[in-house]
């Protein structure tokens, strides 16, 4: 591992790592006393993925996490007390009692997009964050994660596609747990480097050690730039373990003993708290700091949650509609003048050639002009003599054609 | 047509697909945040040439051509609507919005019930049957959506209420699912007022008056009740016909007052028979108008079975003026 952040960076993502986990362990002391309402989820020996590329964002960008990403959450400063009364079903939470587990977002300040259980559901939307960040000036980058079962849904397929074509900012991380409830990632893809999914959609991708905090951190920041910079979309596998069952009912008996004795051997926080320590940027005293005010922080935030009252049963009638302005005042923000998206500025001549096709004897020559036109920003010509409005999407997809990343150039990440 | 609310004397004859258009048109002319996407939307102008000269007036940015990728056209709409723009998407025919089910009934019309998330998008597209487009390309799907709280389901019949509705979808705080039935497209005309007009979303009207029964229906079946409605009117049968414009949320205060006025209901519609909303509309009379009744809730719907391609099994399947004459007749008679 090589030093590259400051000291309080490094020491934020240790914070983060330990204060994922502690909650979690919260949690299940939670659970074994019968206060969560459903299914508790772990993401133990998976937090440095969460934290690691939760801290390559930016405030402005926007997340949507998957069940085991309550430490991406925590970095984007949701409060533990909101993810304890999610679980509980408490009338305070984010959802007040609506639904549970990770399943809430804050659209207007933190920039989160609540996940539903239906996995891949998330990469078009973010896909469509990230599209509508560009469109409205804001250079934003939209993230999430899939697991390496959900990458087997359809709405994988399509949003990671669609978000390619489109050269969308767009991140995705995709965690490589080995497992998909009982199911072995060998019978859920047929490949050794799921980051090889990335060839089909023409764009980049990286394939990290999902328990090496510092290596997904660098890997993310890296990413996100080349995303915010218009270079489209770009896919991260993290390798992992996922550490306990499923969800609580589920003792993972399926899972060989040689294989968690491997992961559990490489516990990221462990991993990571030798390095700090190789680095002086740690020691026990730093340590005992850092745990006594995550105990502190954590028993004032579960009394809060527990206190915190169910929903009234007539709650369950209200809220199915936006009543209108009263309800939600929508505005786009705009941080580019609309000008630029509104005729006459945002006309387009009809033209619709594509270089080199039909450049054949008896097609007409080069620039035929054909049906189904490329968009390619020489043809595109504004109404109006000037800067072209229309550059976003047509001008990055022209500029630098699908680069093919062989698997082996995909291992970027630093170790 | 009678009945036909704010046709302005000074306004202009338009087709129902000349209606549609002006509203994305104006619309997206108002709001810089309207934007529409679908598959060959732009260079094509859309497969019926719904969307024809969008791109030309809006641009690429705004007019987006996508692959054919229906979770991923709504999902990225959805995403979209997050950031305060309102996307129109287009099916290119309706029948594929069943490829983004999952998409629409718990990513799109949850959101705002569990987590505070409204979703201002517009998901539309040419439906319905009797133009001989076979089983996948003729669908009425919209009792799938209307059972999804959450969502809004319009389904217009005239040039003036597919403008106005239209319009007034893509204003609205939630996702809203326009049927255009395609049959209407070119072969229904009507006039326009000049300026901007929106029609209330969840608003049925009366488009005949009548005393001895009701007849609800909406999109094409509409004008093939009224046609019964003459018919009727010869043998000294006066039929109310009631569209419904919206069937979610429905209009229950029209119906009721329509049903109490005639005592009698007939429903029509091109959806098969059983979970359309003639069922609905039943259970609603009998909780609300029970004692108003003078005879049974009777239907004319579409035969419980995919769309048929030929001609004639797909006549024999449809609902038309004949078989919904003779149903009134019957009910007429209680």
């Amino acid at each position: 591992m090589k030093k590259e952040l400051t000291r309080q960076q490094y020491l934020d993502l240790y914070y983060y790592m330990r204060l994922n986990r502690a909650v979690e362990e919260m949690m299940v002391k939670l659970f074994r006393q019968n206060k969560i309402v459903g299914g508790l989820y772990s993401s133990l020996g998976q937090e440095a993925i969460s934290v690691g590329t939760a801290y390559a964002l930016e405030k402005k960008d926007w997340l949507a996490p998957m069940i085991r990403n309550i430490g991406a959450l925590l970095v984007k400063g949701v409060r533990p007390r909101d993810v304890f009364m999610q679980h509980m079903a408490k009338y305070d939470s984010p959802t007040k009692g609506k639904d549970g587990t990770s399943h809430f977002g804050d659209l207007d300040n933190l920039h989160i997009v609540s996940p539903i259980s239906m996995l891949g559901d998330l990469i078009p939307v973010m896909t469509g964050v990230a599209m509508a960040g560009r469109y409205l000036g804001q250079r934003i980058v939209a993230m999430t994660w899939i697991g390496d079962g959900g990458s087997s849904t359809g709405v994988f397929h399509e949003g990671l596609n669609f978000a390619a074509v489109q050269k969308a900012p767009f991140v995705l991380i995709l965690e490589n747990n080995l497992w998909a409830y009982s199911t072995p990632v060998r019978k859920q893809v047929p490949l050794e480097n799921l980051a090889d999914r990335a060839k089909a959609y023409g764009i980049e991708s990286y394939i990290v050690d999902g328990n090496n905090v510092l290596a997904m951190y660098s890997t993310a920041k890296e990413a996100v730039e080349q995303a915010r910079a218009g270079e489209g979309p770009i896919l991260i596998e993290a390798k992992t373990f996922r550490r306990m069952g499923h969800a609580q009912h589920d003792p993972a008996e399926y899972v060989p003993k040689e294989m968690r004795a491997y992961w559990e051997a490489r516990d990221p926080i462990a991993l990571y708290e030798k390095f700090l320590t190789g680095e002086n940027l740690l020691d026990a005293k730093g340590r005992k700091e850092i745990e006594e005010k995550i105990n502190t922080l954590l028993a004032k935030e579960r009394d809060f949650a527990e206190n915190s009252p169910l929903p009234p049963p007539e709650f369950a009638e209200t809220g199915v509609y936006c009543t209108g302005d009263d309800c939600h005042k929508i505005r786009a923000k705009w941080e580019r003048p609309i000008a630029e998206v509104t005729p006459p500025r945002s006309s387009v001549e009809a033209v619709w050639t594509v270089p080199g096709f039909g450049s054949g004897k008896g097609s007409g020559g080069a620039h035929a002009p054909i049906h189904f036109g490329d968009t390619q920003p020489a043809e595109t010509k504004p109404a109006e003599a000037g800067k072209s409005a229309v550059q976003a999407p047509a001008k990055a997809a022209a500029k630098k054609t699908v680069k093919a990343v062989p698997a082996s150039a995909s291992r970027k990440a630093r170790r | 047509m009678p009945g036909t609310n704010g046709s302005a004397p000074s306004g202009t004859q338009v087709t129902f697909l000349e209606a549609i258009k002006q509203a994305m048109f104006e619309e997206m002319e108002r709001d810089p945040a309207v934007i529409l996407m679908g598959e060959d939307v732009g260079v094509y102008g859309g497969a019926f040439k719904t969307s024809e000269g969008i791109l030309e007036r809006f641009g690429w940015e705004r007019v987006i051509d996508t692959p054919i990728s229906e979770s991923a056209m709504i999902g990225a709409a959805c995403g979209m609507s997050y950031l305060g723009l309102r996307p129109i998407v287009e099916m290119q025919f309706i029948d594929f919005i069943v490829c983004a089910f999952n998409q629409i009934t718990n990513f799109v019309a949850k959101g705002h019930y569990l987590w505070n998330a409204p979703a201002p998008m517009v998901v539309r597209g040419p439906s319905g049957g009797g133009v001989h487009g076979g089983p996948f390309h003729s669908a009425n799907p919209e009792m799938y959506f209307v059972h999804t709280p959450g969502l809004k389901v319009i389904y217009p019949s005239t040039p003036y209420d597919a403008k106005g509705l239209l319009k007034a979808a893509v204003r609205d705080n939630n996702p809203v699912l326009f049927f255009e039935h395609k049959f209407l497209y070119r072969r229904i005309k009507g006039e326009l007022p000049a300026g901007d007009y929106t029609v209330p979303i969840g608003k049925a009207v009366v488009r005949r008056q009548g005393k001895h029964l009701t007849i609800i229906s909406y999109a094409a079946m509409t004008h093939t009740s009224l046609e019964a409605g003459e018919a009727l009117a010869k043998e000294g049968i006066e039929a109310e016909v009631v569209d419904l414009r919206t069937l979610l949320p429905l209009d229950e205060e029209t119906i009721l007052n329509s049903v109490k006025k005639t005592n009698k209901c007939l429903v029509v519609h091109e959806d098969t028979k059983t979970g359309g909303i003639a069922g609905e509309i039943a259970a609603i009379l009998c909780e609300k108008a029970f004692g108003d009744l003078d005879g049974p809730l009777m239907r004319v719907t579409s035969l419980d079975t995919p769309v048929p391609y030929a001609p004639t099994l797909e006549e024999y399947f449809l609902p038309n003026a004949k078989k919904i004459f003779s149903a009134a007749k019957e009910l007429a008679r209680y």
